[in-house]
């Protein structure tokens, strides 16, 4: 199957949908690939060097198109104001689109490729669970957006990042405020934790609080309880009273804080409204406010979607590019996500794709297939979202036991089996077999008996204490002094028996090396204990 | 030497050994420990010379210097990762000893009892003798599996259970006649009758367990060889051997009973034998998912860039000899910075504080060594964690399938980590059979090869 990457012709997209990792392990895979002239220029990477892995280049943007069976891009197709053609056109009757779509946003756009004929694979709409993880490119630009979010406040905030010392005289470290712990928002935390700011972050789902924790973040609580946790581990719209009380914790913070970034969004709706005018205007002169949010309208009242706008001294960025302004970086994180897809649907990685509509990863990707608008696929259930759900199955043994216990008591001829099992009957037991032992046993064995069982409970008591890392050094030093049992050859060697003699006398021997071996293996064990 | 004094001595041998044990506790005694255990074994050899041996003396101490060397050479040639088959080798001779004895008393014309003494007598042979034969090929067989000699696979017999029950049958009604007979010469064929049939099934038993199971066997015939020489102290009415017998016996059987828990498993099952059989073919559903692989410069950079990491060392690690390159990562690792700490399942390797011994021996301070209980609950701050040649003791199916032959056995989560690094030959399951969703993990990489050369190689690129 011969896959094609054309060049993105969107306004100011510099990334492109593969890297030169990525053809290369395409190409192993079976596949022949086709790319577009100075497609990876926008990421740094020459036509050279996709030619050093085993692609062709395709002189012009046309036969890029017509020669692909499989297309990969980033951006949705759109129309080529330089061919006067849109991409769609471009594309060969029957052929396979892996790209963003947006098929909520862009209806007119999925008919377009149905009337193509085209099969398409939306990487925004592969389900967010486990197994499709190393597929998801939403979740790898929100990490960059994220990261490239602290270094564009960075950039437009004055001072360091930092608290310092220094001869000239005291720095405090930036106050930073990540509102939405998603992907970008814990990225943005990362970042902004190893650039060495106070960092706190708020978001409406509870479950994230210890993921905000682990990163060193202080998690900002509202005295509220309600659980904003939404299908797909997104969240929801929140009510009233809870935005309220959220608005005013923001407000609180926009005096404090030096950086907002603000990463909070719902899916299928615009952006909430968390930084008001009013917000801004107390924040401090020379303050940042980063807008993950402003392609859906932004977070702040005062963004302006795709731009850097200064507004009542503070610098509002609005960008809606920030993973294209990490070309390098992004494109081989999709390249790769995309790659991944494509042996999701390649497993025998011999050059052909199937696309298996029981599979629920593809299913949900699968926009259009073979013509068919495919969207929006049936919804998955998804209970703890990337969760392994533990609970109930490690069940430790003594939880194990009272599990069994009620059971027992609720049958009736299970009091039996109950009595059975209760401290009681070995107790009983034990002490008939006693009474019975005594009843016939002469003195002298009674009073060895006695001490048998008393060294039994001096045994447990004392090897309970042993340390476990010296439990091979006790193995080797209770075999020495089992040993012991050379006593009894002992005994026997001065017999007149040549027989017993001899018995005694091997027994000697190999209680000897016994005695010998495991007091001097123990030592050396010891010895290299000493630390 | 008046009996008192023998007395006297043979208590003191008792409590020094009680002493050994109980210096065990802490590292800074154990030492010690070992050594008042020397000490009551010179003391009760000794006396005892002196009060029973009359003659052969030359030949005596020939012996004993022969066996002694012997011994020692022994224990100073084996290497730290051979540690289960030297003691597993020493059980045997006690084993062997204690059947010897028992004979050896049988045959022993100038004790004479009559009665309810004569039968208890003899039935203390019998005991002693049958469970020192059992202890003897039990013994050896577990050494054949640890040393590759016999294959680690368990042998399952057809009827396996009834073979055992049959054995168990035959040898309490040779024992019945035994005890009943009157003839001297009869009763003496059937003791050596029923040597055979123990000897048999000490063959069977151990034949019967396999490769991993290995820390319960080597501790239950730890235990073994105390109670026969607890047997053999009830024979010769001698106390010391008694309490001795009692103090090993009582401490192989905690052991096991340590390591069957470590497995979730019932000491009985594991003494049937045959794991994961009993439960049918329930080998836990297929794995899928991706294996990802790492190489050494990225995992070199992977622990440069970490701040706290885990080393979960298992038997594949003593099967590499790789504990000194482990150390040496540690080592270089700690030096720049990086917090490294050791988690140790107490199942892994092939006998109780294996691990422990391959770390101590490469010089691994042990405040940095950590049993499961203790570090199990900080994997979630863990950011890379390096699985040396363990499997089923990082088997995330322990947990997350309760049809899985392993289900509840306690497991070091690694998978919890940032990060996991498994060092591993192949793919192949681990010895329960239970294929390792853990390798499939999105955050898991593998590093195949022979854990020695790599952690060399890693060692160098660190």
């Amino acid at each position: 199957m011969k896959i094609a990457i054309p060049a993105e012709i969107h306004r100011g997209e510099k990334r492109v949908a593969t890297s030169p990792e990525v053809i290369g392990k395409l190409i192993a895979a079976g596949f022949e690939v086709i790319v577009e002239s100075g497609a990876g220029a926008g990421a740094n990477v020459n036509d050279d060097v996709f030619v050093e892995m085993g692609a062709e280049i395709a002189g012009d943007t046309e036969s890029a198109w017509a020669a692909g069976e499989l297309i990969l891009k980033v951006r949705p197709p759109e129309f080529n104001n330089e061919l006067g053609r849109h991409e769609i056109e471009l594309m060969a009757e029957g052929a396979h689109l892996i790209s963003f779509i947006w098929p909520g946003q862009n209806e007119e756009l999925l008919q377009q490729l149905a009337a193509r004929k085209a099969t398409v694979l939306a990487m925004d709409s592969i389900p967010r669970i486990s197994r499709a993880q190393k597929l998801d490119a939403l979740s790898s630009m929100a990490n960059i957006a994220g990261y490239r979010a602290v270094i564009e406040a960075s950039h437009h905030f004055g001072r360091f990042f930092s608290g310092q010392i220094t001869a000239a005289g005291k720095v405090d470290p930036a106050k930073v405020l990540v509102i939405g712990a998603g992907v970008a928002g814990l990225a943005a935390i990362g970042t902004a934790k190893s650039l060495g700011a106070i960092v706190r972050a708020f978001d409406t789902r509870p479950e994230v609080k210890e993921q905000i924790q682990s990163m060193d973040a202080e998690f900002l609580e509202l005295e509220f309880e309600e659980d904003g946790t939404g299908q797909g581990g997104y969240a929801k719209t929140m009510s009233k009273e809870f935005i309220a009380a959220e608005m005013e914790l923001f407000a609180r913070q926009a005096c404090e804080v030096d950086v907002i970034i603000t990463t909070a969004l719902i899916p299928g709706k615009p952006a909430p409204k968390l930084i008001t005018r009013g917000m801004v205007e107390t924040m401090r002169d020379g303050s940042v406010i980063v807008d993950l949010a402003a392609e859906q309208g932004g977070n702040c009242e005062a963004t302006v979607p795709g731009k850097v706008v200064h507004r009542h001294g503070v610098n509002i960025v609005g960008y809606t590019d920030l993973p294209s302004r990490l070309a390098a970086q992004s494109s081989q994180l999709y390249g790769t996500n995309v790659y991944n897809l494509i042996m999701e649907m390649c497993p025998q990685k011999d050059g052909k794709i199937t696309i298996d509509m029981e599979d629920e990863v593809i299913r949900g990707a699968t926009v259009v297939n073979r013509g068919e608008i495919t969207w929006p696929p049936p919804p998955i259930a998804v209970g703890a979202e990337r969760k392994p759900s533990f609970g109930g199955q490690a069940i430790s043994p003594e939880q194990g036991e009272k599990q069994e216990a009620p059971v027992a008591a609720a049958a009736k001829p299970g009091a039996v089996a109950n009595f059975l099992k209760s401290v009681w009957f070995p107790l009983i037991v034990g002490g008939l077999a006693l009474f019975g032992l005594g009843q016939v046993a002469p003195p002298s064995f009674m009073a060895h008996f006695t001490v048998f069982i008393l060294s039994c409970f001096i045994g447990y008591m004392v090897i309970w204490n042993v340390s476990p890392s010296l439990h091979t050094p006790l193995m080797s030093v209770t075999n020495a002094i089992s040993s012991i049992i050379i006593l009894g050859a002992l005994t026997q060697i001065s017999s007149n028996s040549v027989l017993i003699y001899i018995l005694a006398g091997i027994a000697v021997f190999i209680t000897c090396i016994n005695i010998v071996g495991g007091f001097s293996v123990t030592q050396r064990m010891l010895q290299m204990f000493k630390g | 030497m008046s009996s008192s004094l023998i007395t006297v001595a043979y208590l003191a041998s008792a409590v020094l050994f009680i002493l050994a044990l109980g210096g065990l506790s802490t590292n800074d005694t154990a030492r010690r420990g070992n050594l008042f255990g020397m000490i009551g074994m010179v003391i009760a050899v000794v006396v005892t010379i002196a009060a029973f041996v009359t003659r052969h003396f030359e030949w005596l101490i020939a012996i004993m210097i022969g066996g002694g060397i012997i011994g020692f050479v022994l224990s100073r040639r084996v290497q730290m990762t051979q540690m289960p088959e030297l003691v597993a080798i020493l059980h045997s001779l006690v084993g062997l000893a204690a059947v010897l004895i028992g004979i050896a008393s049988f045959l022993d014309a100038t004790i004479q009892y009559t009665g309810v003494e004569k039968s208890i007598h003899e039935i203390e042979i019998y005991i002693g003798v049958g469970i020192g034969a059992m202890t003897f090929t039990g013994s050896i067989i577990a050494y054949g599996k640890l040393s590759g000699f016999i294959g680690g696979q368990p042998m399952l017999l057809p009827a396996r259970h009834w073979l055992n029950l049959a054995l168990l049958v035959a040898v309490i009604v040779i024992g019945v006649k035994f005890v009943g007979a009157a003839d001297h010469q009869q009763a003496t064929l059937l003791l050596l009758a029923m040597t055979l049939l123990a000897l048999l099934f000490g063959i069977h038993m151990v034949a019967a367990i396999g490769g991993a199971d290995m820390p319960v066997v080597i501790s239950m015939l730890n235990s073994y060889s105390g109670w026969a020489a607890a047997a053999t102290g009830f024979m010769l009415s001698n106390d010391l051997l008694i309490v001795t017998g009692a103090l090993v016996g009582s401490s192989g059987a905690i052991l096991s009973y340590i390591m069957c828990r470590a497995m979730n498993r019932h000491f009985i099952s594991v003494i049937a034998g045959g794991f994961g059989t009993s439960g049918g073919t329930s080998s836990g559903p297929a794995i899928e998912g991706e294996v990802q692989t790492i190489d050494i410069p990225a995992m070199a950079q992977l622990l440069n860039n970490a701040k706290d990491v885990m080393i979960v060392p298992g038997y594949g690690m003593a099967t590499a000899q790789a504990q000194h390159a482990v150390a040496e990562i540690s080592r270089s690792l700690i030096k720049k910075g990086i917090k490294v700490r050791f988690g140790i399942h107490p199942v892994a390797g092939r006998m109780p504080g294996h691990m422990n011994v391959l770390l101590a021996e490469a010089k691994v301070a042990y405040d940095i060594v950590f049993e499961m209980d203790e570090i199990n609950k900080d994997f979630p701050n863990v950011d890379v964690s390096i699985v040396v040649g363990a499997n089923d003791t990082v088997n995330p199916l322990a947990q997350e399938d309760a049809a899985s032959p392993i289900a509840g056995m306690p497991v070091l989560e690694v998978w919890k980590g940032h990060t996991t690094v498994v060092l591993k030959r192949g793919m192949a399951a681990g010895y329960a059979g239970v294929d390792n969703p853990l390798f499939v993990k999105e955050n898991t990489r593998m590093l195949f090869g022979d854990a020695r050369e790599s952690l060399e190689a890693l060692s160098q690129a660190l």
